[in-house]
């Protein structure tokens, strides 16, 4: 048996967001699901019912026809709580939930023996988990749409030109917070050539703010700020303070601030007083991504965009739905990733397994049990505290004539003495004859040191393969064995012995004769460009 | 051909050999540089069988056992796989070494040369002993190699019990065999002392070897590369040939250099290489030091996920090891590459020293599959470019991209020059298993944020990946 999966139309005033688009319900089906859509629910989105018909959905009429039979419900918003009523009982809700702020919900979704997966509740910090953290995509759309936000209300330019009536500078954005929805601003802003700043409590966001084009902004005050899992905590009384300072130089400064501070659980920290937003040139704009939670700014009026003291303060709760199309696609696609997860057979079931932590942290209510909170992953957060002992060990450099650095002198002389004193006993004991000999030998090591030097790494086969070749020059001693002229009176010299192991030394070395300079060749033949 | 003739045909040899190494310093000239190779091997035979030296009677049976051995030769280097050029070069280093013993030992019985003073004879003596010594350790180290190699025998080092003990007991016999066999005067006497000699050495050659893990063969190979430079050497010293010595001293080094860029490579010690039976001190699977277990998950990738990443990557560089010529994937790979260039994306590889068997082996794999060479890169040349990475691919490879060389000082590999893969923006590495690589050691880029494993054969997981590329 497959299930279906029902995706009802949106009731939020203001949602356009749909849980699935057409794209996810042709991979949704092909995992061995059954996919129903309510009448109009991506329309919003601009996915329209013949789109969903065309990826092999079928079209419901209505919400509580769909709410009535579907095995699984995909949605963006919390259900309400006539939703909940029309739910089949035993169903699988998936979507935002936000258990906490809905105690009343919870309790009707117990009622009706649901098992729900809410996609708010996912531990962040296992990096498994990152494909379906809904949370994230939709902060980086907000990030986005909060600087065109800024653009569409702000009188000038966000880059620097310099056009033929005089030089334009660049506008200055300040953003608070590089969460998420701030890194994405960051990039955003930078991208359209803006002068950007940022700060953050955490202080090893710094990177992340830099490599997007921002400029890191640091609070005159030591204290780490990260509250496990990724997120910021409450700071102390006289980090407080100086924050706030660094906030009115900033503000003041800036042309554009965007804040995106948030700290889970609590009211949204009031960054931006009144007198802050009083210091800031007429015209400036500050977006405030909090405004749902209270705002960052004493004067933002959550879902309006307000003038005070000449400044715009847009404190819009909707900007992913202003993005509609594009949060839909992300959004569904992290459900989809979900999905995979629940259904490793691909037949069309789910299994909501515990032992694994993502979902085991996003299950609040298990077949009307509560399930939330979860117990903290098992995971120690991986990457919580680098070890102090970790310094990187750099490796010893360079290519060519040794190591890159020169031999440290005590060494060196130990080399050299060691030398001198062998040249010295060669010197005493051995005869000239020998000496020409031992000339060349020293010589040919040295020419033979320099030339393999050179040789580039990527022949180092076809070099041993050649050299192989040219140590059978050793047949030149078997052959001046085999039948030398013999001068007058040698007779007694055992020549049968000598032929017969002269002659097998010659065709041993004859095989590495050939064999080398034949395999060498057809090595090198194989190197082109 | 006159004596003097002779010599300066010896001389033009010398610098054709010359000449032949330094033209490998570039694909391009190592061509022409094996040419003249040949031409100095053809001028040093020709000057000595028509020289002075060699009697009439003598040619009828050079010319058969050049034959003889010419058609093996050429045979073995026609038959011979890329993936088994470590087996032959292997090989081919126990016949110099063999054929270095016996000509020491006719040289040793050849009554017709006569010496002005008795030290020079003594010299001679000492030349033939040391000779024979190398030859014979060649010989037999190069044999155990090759079986090693060639998977007749397991890669597992043998370790017996005070092996130190007993190779510096046989340092010691030889030397004291020495002594005596400069004091005997009868032929036979010497010879016997000779063969005792030439045991011992036998059987320090094979246990020299056989305590070396599979894992350190490309040292092994450029040890005993250098091993029969120098055995050539001695056999010149013997003849009183400088042609035989400046080639042996040209082979020697070269062999001593490879080795020596090996145990960089590899982060072992020089010194203990040469004395043989090295890399066995940190045998035992080192825990890591801490205890730590690298934290964190591993995430799988499937084929087709992996040829979407491929296509909107603007950068990749491959990281191939030993595991992709055991799967014979190279072919595959190349495909891969070709599909991904015809579709403008810059693929590079990303080549570490000891990757593959013996030293410069994975290019050679990747030649043969077509690869072009001029993006094939060492790993000094590529490392500082993987920040600007997207995709960062490791088939088959282990301890060459492990971050904890770097990261972890109590790691048995900490200070081993590793490929950074880890700082591209995605790797992926392929890989049978979660098993850990030759050292023993677990490797936290496994468990890094931006790493997925392709788990599966590399050859099938790649076939996957290509037909994606191509659908």
């Amino acid at each position: 048996m497959t299930l279906l999966i029902g995706v009802p139309k949106e009731t939020f005033a203001g949602e356009k967001r749909v849980a699935t688009v057409p794209e996810v319900v042709a991979k949704l089906i092909k995992l061995g699901f059954s996919v129903a859509v309510e009448s109009g629910a991506g329309a919003a989105a601009n996915f329209s019912d013949d789109d969903y018909r065309a990826a092999g959905a079928e079209v419901s009429p209505g919400s509580a026809e769909l709410l009535g039979r579907a095995d699984i419900v995909f949605k963006v918003r919390p259900p309400t709580l006539d939703e909940v009523g029309m739910l089949r009982e035993g169903a699988t809700l998936i979507g935002f939930v936000w258990p906490a702020q809905h105690p009343e919900l919870m309790a009707a979704l117990q009622a009706r023996k649901t098992t729900v997966l809410a996609i708010d509740c996912l531990p962040r910090q296992l990096s498994r988990a990152q494909k379906m953290d809904a949370l994230s995509s939709m902060a980086g759309i907000s990030g986005y749409r909060a600087v065109v936000e800024a653009a569409n209300a702000f009188g000038r330019f966000f880059n620097g030109q310099i056009t033929a009536a005089g030089k334009i500078p660049p506008a200055k954005v300040f953003i608070a917070g590089a969460g998420v929805a701030g890194l994405a601003a960051i990039g955003t802003a930078a991208n359209l050539g803006a002068v950007v700043r940022a700060n953050d409590t955490r202080a090893e966001v710094a990177d992340q703010v830099v490599s997007l084009g921002g400029e890191f902004v640091k609070v005159d005050y030591d204290e780490e700020g990260s509250g496990g899992g990724g997120y910021a905590k409450v700071m102390s009384e006289g980090f407080q303070a100086a924050q706030r300072q660094m906030y009115a130089r900033e503000a003041k400064d800036a042309d554009i601030v965007i804040t995106t501070a948030l700290i889970p659980g609590k009211p949204a920290p009031k960054l931006i007083t009144a007198e802050m937003v009083q210091s800031m040139k007429p015209g400036s704009v500050i977006v405030d991504l909090a405004a749902e939670q209270g705002g960052n700014c004493e004067l933002t009026v959550p879902g309006e965009a307000v003038v005070r003291h000449g400044v715009t303060i847009i404190g819009y709760t909707d900007l992913v739905s202003r993005l509609a199309r594009q949060s839909s696609t992300l959004y569904s696609n992290n459900l989809l990733r979900l999905t995979e997860d629940l259904c490793k057979a691909k037949d069309g079931n789910i299994a909501v397994n515990f032992e694994d932590d993502a979902i085991r942290g996003l299950t609040v209510i298990k077949q009307g049990e509560l399930t939330w909170p979860a117990p903290p992953p098992k995971l120690p957060a991986a990457s919580a505290k680098p070890k102090a002992s970790s310094a990187p060990i750099t490796a010893p450099k360079g290519h060519g004539h040794g190591a890159g650095a020169p031999m440290p002198v005590k060494s060196l002389a130990i080399v050299f003495g060691v030398g001198a004193l062998l040249f010295l006993l060669v010197g005493l004991y051995a005869p000239a004859s020998f000496l020409t000999h031992f000339t060349v030998f020293v010589l040919a090591c040295f020419v033979g040191y320099m030339v393999v030097w050179n040789v580039t790494p990527s022949l180092h086969t076809p070099l041993m393969s050649v050299t192989n070749a040219i140590s059978s020059i050793i047949a030149i001693g078997a052959l001046v064995q085999i039948a030398p002229p013999l001068a007058e009176g040698a007779s007694d010299r055992p020549g049968g012995l000598i032929g017969v192991l002269a002659f097998v030394a010659i065709t041993l070395t004859a095989v590495n004769m050939f064999g080398g300079f034949a395999v060498t060749r057809r090595m090198l033949a194989m190197f082109r460009k | 051909m006159t004596s003097s003739l002779a010599t300066v045909s010896y001389i033009g040899a010398t610098i054709l050999f010359i000449l032949s190494l330094g033209g490998l310093a570039h694909p391009e000239t190592a061509r022409r540089g094996n040419l003249f190779g040949i031409a100095g091997m053809s001028i040093a035979v020709l000057a000595t069988v028509f020289g002075p030296q060699v009697g009439m009677g003598g040619i009828p049976w050079i010319v058969i056992a050049l034959v003889i051995g010419a058609a093996v030769g050429l045979y073995a280097a026609k038959k011979v796989q890329m993936t088994q050029m470590p087996e032959l070069v292997a090989l081919m280093h126990s016949l110099v070494g063999l054929a270095a013993c016996l000509v020491g030992f006719a040289s040793y019985v050849d009554t017709s040369l006569v010496f002005p003073t008795a030290a020079e004879k003594t010299i001679h003596e000492v030349e033939i002993y040391v000779g024979i010594l190398i030859g014979a350790v060649t010989f037999s180290g190069s044999l155990v190699a090759f079986a090693k190699l060639s998977g007749k025998i397991g890669g597992k080092p043998l370790l017996l019990p005070a092996r130190h003990w007993l190779n510096l007991a046989g340092l010691i016999l030889v030397i004291l065999l020495g002594r005596w066999f400069l004091n005997t005067h009868s032929i036979w006497a010497g010879m016997a002392l000779l063969l005792v000699m030439t045991l011992i050495a036998l059987a320090f050659g094979v246990h020299m070897v056989m305590a070396i893990d599979g894992a350190d063969m490309p040292v092994v190979i450029s040890m005993l590369n250098s091993y029969s430079g120098w055995a050539a050497a001695a056999t010149g010293f013997m003849l009183g040939n400088d042609l035989l010595i400046v080639v042996g001293a040209l082979v020697g080094s070269s062999g001593a250099i490879l080795s020596y860029i090996m145990c960089r490579a590899m982060n072992r010690n020089f010194v203990s290489v040469i004395a043989g039976g090295f890399g066995s001190g940190s045998g035992a699977p080192a825990a890591t030091a801490d205890g730590s277990e690298p934290a964190g998950e591993v995430t799988s990738i499937s084929a087709v996920d992996t040829a979407d990443l491929l296509r909107d990557a603007k950068n990749i560089v491959i990281v191939p090891g030993y595991g992709m010529a055991v799967a014979q994937a190279q072919h595959v790979v190349c495909e891969i590459v070709n599909v991904l260039r015809g579709q403008g994306v810059a693929v590079r590889f990303a080549i570490h020293p000891v990757a593959g068997r013996m030293p410069g082996h994975m290019n050679v794999l990747l030649a043969e599959a077509k690869v072009p060479y001029d993006i094939v890169l060492e790993m000094d040349e590529i490392n500082a470019d993987f920040p600007e990475t997207d995709v960062a691919i490791v088939i088959g490879a282990n301890d060459i991209v492990n971050p904890a060389a770097q990261e972890d000082p109590g790691s048995p590999i900490a200070g081993m020059p590793v490929l950074e893969v880890w700082k591209a923006r995605t790797s992926i590495v392929m890989k049978r298993s979660m098993a850990s690589g030759y050292a023993g050691v677990d490797n936290p880029l496994f468990y890094k944020e931006n790493n997925r494993m392709l788990f599966g054969d590399a050859r099938k997981m790649l076939d996957e990946v290509l037909g994606a590329l191509s659908a």
